[in-house]
Order: C-alpha cells, then structure tokens, then sequence
C-alpha cells in the first residue's frame, strides 16, 4: 500500500521533470533575451510554435525523416532568432523598453495569425522523437518519453552552458549581457551578439514545442500556456539567471505535477486541474513580492 | 511655442473634438454610432492607463482586469445577483451605476498598487499580466456574486435602459445606438478634462518626477508610497468607468468579456497614442476600435492592394495584417501619434521664427 503509492508519487515527479524541463527550455529563452536587451519577449511562445509547425510540415507534407527534420528546423530557428532581432528589433532598441514589448507583442499577434493562415487552425499530429515504452525502475513506472525529455533539455542546457562559459564567442556573449558599453569598447560586435542571443532563444524556443507538440497535439495556441507557465519559471529561478531558470522551470512542473496528485487526498482537495495556471500566476505574483530577484537572481540595485 | 500659446492651440483642438463629437452621428449610420461608442470607452480606459504608464512610469498589462471589476460592478447593481445566491438585488439605473464602477475599481487598483510598490517595470508588467490572465478564473470562481461562466444579462428589466425602447432625452428621440454614442463620449470627454485637470498641477508634477527619477523625486520629498498607489488608484477607477460602460455596450457580461487580449490593446493603445501626453489617445482609442477592422480590409482597409485583402478573408489573415501594422507604427512613430503632435507644433514655432 505504501510502497504503491511511493510509486505513484515518484511517477508523479518524474513526469512533473519532463514537464518542468519544458518550461525550463522556454524560461532560459526568455532568460537569455532578458539578460541582453533588458526585455521580456512576449513572442517567444509564438516563435516556437511556428518553429513547430515548420518541423512538422518537414516531416508531414513533406516527408522528411523525422531526425533530419528535427535539427533543420533548430537551424532555421536559429536564422529566424537572428534575423527577428536584426530586423525587427534593432531598430526599436534605442527607444524605450515599452516600444520593443510593443513590437513584441505586434510580432505575437503576426506570426499567430500567419500559422494559422498557413497551416489552419486544426490540430495536427507531430511524432515523438522517443517511443512509447514504459520503463519499470524499482517499481516505477517512467515513460520513455518524459525520460527522454528531461535528457534532452538537461543536455542542452549543459550544452549551452559549455558554449556560454568556454567559448570566445560565449565570453563575448556574457560580456555584453554584463556591459554592453564596454564590451564594444574592447572590440565586441554587440548588436550580432544580441542577434545570437536571439538565435539560441529561438533554438531552445523550436526544441520546447517539438517536445511538447507529441503529447498535446500541435495547434496554433500551443504554447501559450506554456508560455506563462515559464514567465512563472523564470521568475521563481530569477529573471536574469539561466541556472535560476533551469531550477524554476523544473521546480514548477514538479510543483503543478504534485499539486494535482494530491489534490486525491485531505487538505489538498481545493486544487484541480483548471488551477494550474492560476498556481503558476499565484508563483510569479508570491516570488515577486516576497524575493523580486528570484531564487537564483538578487535584486536590482539602483545607483544614483 | 510658448506654453501659453500651446495652451491655446490645445484647447482649441479640444473644442474642435466636442463639435465634431457631438455632430457626428448626423453623419453615420446607427451601426457604426455604436462603433464610436467603443472608442469612447477605449478612450476612457486610456486615459486612465497613460495617468499610471504614461506620467508615473508604471507599465500595466493588465488593465482589464480593472475594467472587468468596473463591467461586474455595473452588472451587478443593475441586475442583482439574488439569481446566483448573492446577497445584491440590483436594480440602479445604468448611467448611476457608473461612479460606484469608478469606486470599486478604483479601490481594488489601490490595493493592488500597494504590493506593486515593490515593483517596477518588467516585474510589474508581469504582475499585472498574471492578475489580467488569473481574472476570469477568479470571476468563475465567485460564482454566486458573478453568475460564474454564463455571466450576467444586464438589462433583464429593460426599465433599467434604452435599449427596447428609443430613448427620450431633452426633447430628442435617440435609438439606443445614438444614446450610447452621447453617454459615452460625453463621459469621455469629461474623463479628458479631469484627467487634465489632474495632471496639470501639483499632482501631475509629482506622478512625472517619480516616472523621471524616483530617487530625485524622493530627495524632493514626493512621498513614493502615496503617489504610487495614488496613480494606481486613479488609473483603475478610470478602467471601471469604461467598464461599467463597456458592460452597458455590451449588454450582457461574462468572463470572456474581458479577455486578456483586451488588456494588450490598452498598453498597445496607450503607446500609439503616445505616452505622458493626452493630445494622442484619442488615436489610439481608434486604433484599438478599428484596426481590427482595417486589417480585415473594411472602411481604411479597402485603400489595401486587392491582392492583399484577399489574403486577409482568409482565417489569420487579417492578425498578419494587424501584427505588422503595429511594428511598422512602433518604427515611424516611436513617440506615438502625441509625439507626432509635437513634432508639428515645433515645425510649426520654427517657421514662424524664421519669417520674423
């Protein structure tokens, strides 16, 4: 009896990681683009959508192999990031931070409008990069699929980690997040810096919506919940620190994933599933009147 | 230009709004009065954003929220909500549930503006957008005062308005439309006097010292605190008055009625009209009304290319239209159509410079 319901609550956890670990791709997206320019891109859930739908129509409509879809569209991703800013963007960033969270949002409304004048409005069926399985694991169930998606959103967070902390080019990019002024100053191209921030925003952006599209069914809507759900990520891990995020973004699912398991049980009973969002909103609103810097970030610090 | 004579120039434009406000109906049809009406109530709702955004600095995405407190208040003393259990029979007349609109939602802004003292600008933003999104949850939620999903019909008793019947005013017959359109603006236009009134003074000086430097305006001894909360006070009691009116437009409320895109047009609004300015907004209340409309290639939008408006009858097509407009307008006019303003005015003061 104990035992069985340990293993309910383990399964619980584990697919609350894979949940989290969505949301925590999406909160480092919002993260990396917040920390350079200082904005919150309120396009990011769309630019994964339409990420998604272009893997999909790769692969759907015109038969690609999955596993060659699948990292075409990371490189197209990564060219739309960059191109977003330098055409978009760059021409707002010396205004006001309203103007760009303006053509952010003009952006949101434009691409939601183009999938589903492309595409249409009806739900399709993207396929799952892992299989069905289910493991036992002393006991536990664990799918397959939430397995692989915590590997594979660990790894690229490990990954971006490595290119952010031993490379030139992640040197740079630290520099500019840090000092814009001065990083110019010692010869670093900024503005193609932000561009790449971009870019690996609209990566990491293209790799949450593949992994979410399988189990949900792709509509053009997709990531709009999710979307929230890492505004609440990145600012439980703190909206400046990529670590905060990846932290944030797993708490949270674990968080929601429990919420809902013990909801079956005394005290707990308030909570259902129309809750999640509402929860998820209560985090952003408790983190930023109890701790506005976030788990992971400190507060801002005004000098005069 | 002197201030005096900016004045002048202001006041007259204002005049040439009420004359043309109160003639155009004599030109429209019933349907498109009622358009009008709605900018009216975007207008209202803008004022009372740019007081908060525009001169004390605070972004808010979440300004239906505000305006939902203000359409339930007015739902609820009209039509009473003894049918889902509550306590409240309802009742009021619609134009007088107006100013109890501005008081709940005026207090509900205040009290929220004291937690967001802690707050500034993107932290705040998301704030307001979690309160926004959380919104109709809470409205469903409170079923027995809000009637939960199905929400509320406010003129179960047509007594309580116009909208049966044509409506008798000072002599005049008006159809409900044209009665809507003249309660509307003339709220509006007297929201744009007060809010003048406001801010030109003791009070509009301290909310711009604290949007400028809060640290300065500090040092200068504006108290933070009071301001803050002041504004935030202000501004959402402007929001429930168009609510309240929105609610009457509308003629029945529910949590969709106020959706979270609403709160995203107020801030889009308020910056195309051109913040810490009033010259603009009314700009910006068309543009919330009638770009939507625009982009399905109706009125201004049939100046589109045929090619185009054929892609827009399409389903997204008109949101790819809308979307790109709004970035465009972001790039040639970053200072909103107030800044526009402005810049004319300069053009203007040089020209006479160089000819005396």
């Amino acid at each position: 009896m104990l035992a069985a319901a340990f293993a309910d609550f383990m399964q619980q956890v584990v697919s609350g990681l894979a949940s989290g670990g969505i949301y925590a791709l999406l909160a480092l997206a919002l993260v990396i683009i917040h920390r350079s320019t200082g904005v919150i891109n309120f396009a990011q859930g769309e630019m994964a959508t339409l990420s998604t739908y272009i893997a999909w129509t790769l692969w759907a409509n015109h038969g690609w192999n999955y596993w060659l879809a699948f990292p075409a569209t990371l490189a197209l991703s990564f060219a739309g990031g960059v191109a977003t800013h330098r055409i978009v963007i760059r021409p707002v960033e010396r205004g006001s931070v309203l103007r760009i969270v303006i053509v952010t949002i003009g952006l949101l409304i434009a691409i939601n409008g183009f999938v589903i004048w492309q595409w249409s409005g009806e739900p399709h069926q993207l396929r799952s990069p892992f299989p069905s399985d289910v493991l036992d694991v002393g006991g536990v169930a664990v799918s397959v699929q939430d397995l692989g998606t915590i590997a594979v959103a660990l790894g690229i967070v490990v990954l971006l980690w490595l290119l952010f902390q031993f490379t030139k080019v992640g040197l740079a990019l630290r520099a500019v997040a840090v000092n814009p002024e001065e990083a110019r100053l010692v010869g670093v191209r900024v503005s193609w810096m932000l561009a790449l921030g971009w870019g690996f925003a609209a990566m990491l952006g293209a790799v949450a919506g593949m992994l979410t599209a399988p189990s949900v069914g792709l509509d053009p809507n997709l990531m709009q919940a999710l979307l929230i759900y890492a505004f609440a990520a990145a600012v439980l891990g703190g909206i400046n620190s990529p670590v905060g995020a990846v932290v944030g973004g797993l708490a949270l699912g674990v968080i929601l994933n429990l919420l809902s398991y013990l909801s079956q049980y005394r005290f707990f009973d308030w909570f259902s599933e129309e809750l999640r969002l509402p929860a998820a909103l209560l985090v952003i609103l408790v983190v930023l009147l109890v701790r506005p810097g976030g788990l992971f970030g400190h507060a801002e610090v005004k000098r005069v | 230009m002197s201030p005096r004579v900016t004045r002048a120039v202001g006041g007259l434009a204002f005049a040439a709004l009420v004359v043309a406000v109160a003639v155009l109906p004599a030109f429209v049809n019933d349907f498109k009065a009622q358009q009008y009406a709605y900018v009216a109530i975007y207008l209202i709702a803008l004022l009372g954003l740019n007081v908060l955004t525009g001169y004390t600095g605070q972004i808010s995405l979440g300004h239906g929220a505000f305006m939902a407190i203000g359409g339930y208040t007015t739902a609820i003393l009209m039509a009473g909500n003894e049918q889902f259990g509550g306590p409240l029979g309802g009742g009021l007349k619609d134009v007088w549930t107006l100013p109890f609109a501005a008081l709940v939602a005026g207090l509900f802004g205040f009290a929220f503006g004291l937690p967001a003292l802690r707050l500034s600008g993107l932290y705040l933003a998301l704030a307001t957008f979690a309160f926004a999104v959380a919104m109709p949850s809470a409205v469903k939620r409170f079923e027995e005062w809000t009637g939960g999903g199905s929400g509320i019909n406010l003129f179960g008793t047509p007594e309580l308005t116009g909208s049966l019947t044509n409506v008798e005013l000072f002599g005049w017959e008006l159809t409900f439309n044209d009665w809507l359109y003249y309660l509307t603006w003339t709220v509006a236009l007297l929201a744009f006097a007060v809010a003048w009134l406001i801010l030109r003074g003791r009070t509009g000086r301290a909310f711009r010292a604290v949007r400028d430097s809060e640290i300065a305006a500090v040092s200068s001894g504006v108290s933070l605190a009071r301001y803050k909360t002041l504004a935030f006070g202000i501004s959402a009691a402007y929001a429930g008055v168009a609510g309240g009116l929105f609610a009457i437009a509308n003629t029945f409320v529910n949590p969709d009625t106020f959706p979270i895109a609403l709160s995203i047009f107020l801030l889009v609004g308020v910056v195309v009209g051109g913040l810490g300015a009033l010259s603009g907004l009314v700009v910006g209340a068309i543009v919330i009304q009638f770009l939507p409309l625009w982009a399905q290639g109706e009125d201004l939008g049939a100046l589109l290319p045929d090619r185009i408006i054929a892609e827009t009858q399409k389903p997204g097509g008109p949101a790819i239209v809308y979307g790109v407009v709004l970035v465009l307008v972001m790039f040639v006019i970053p200072n909103g159509v107030s800044g526009l303003f402005h810049r004319a005015g300069q053009l203007v003061a040089r020209a006479r410079m160089r000819r005396t």
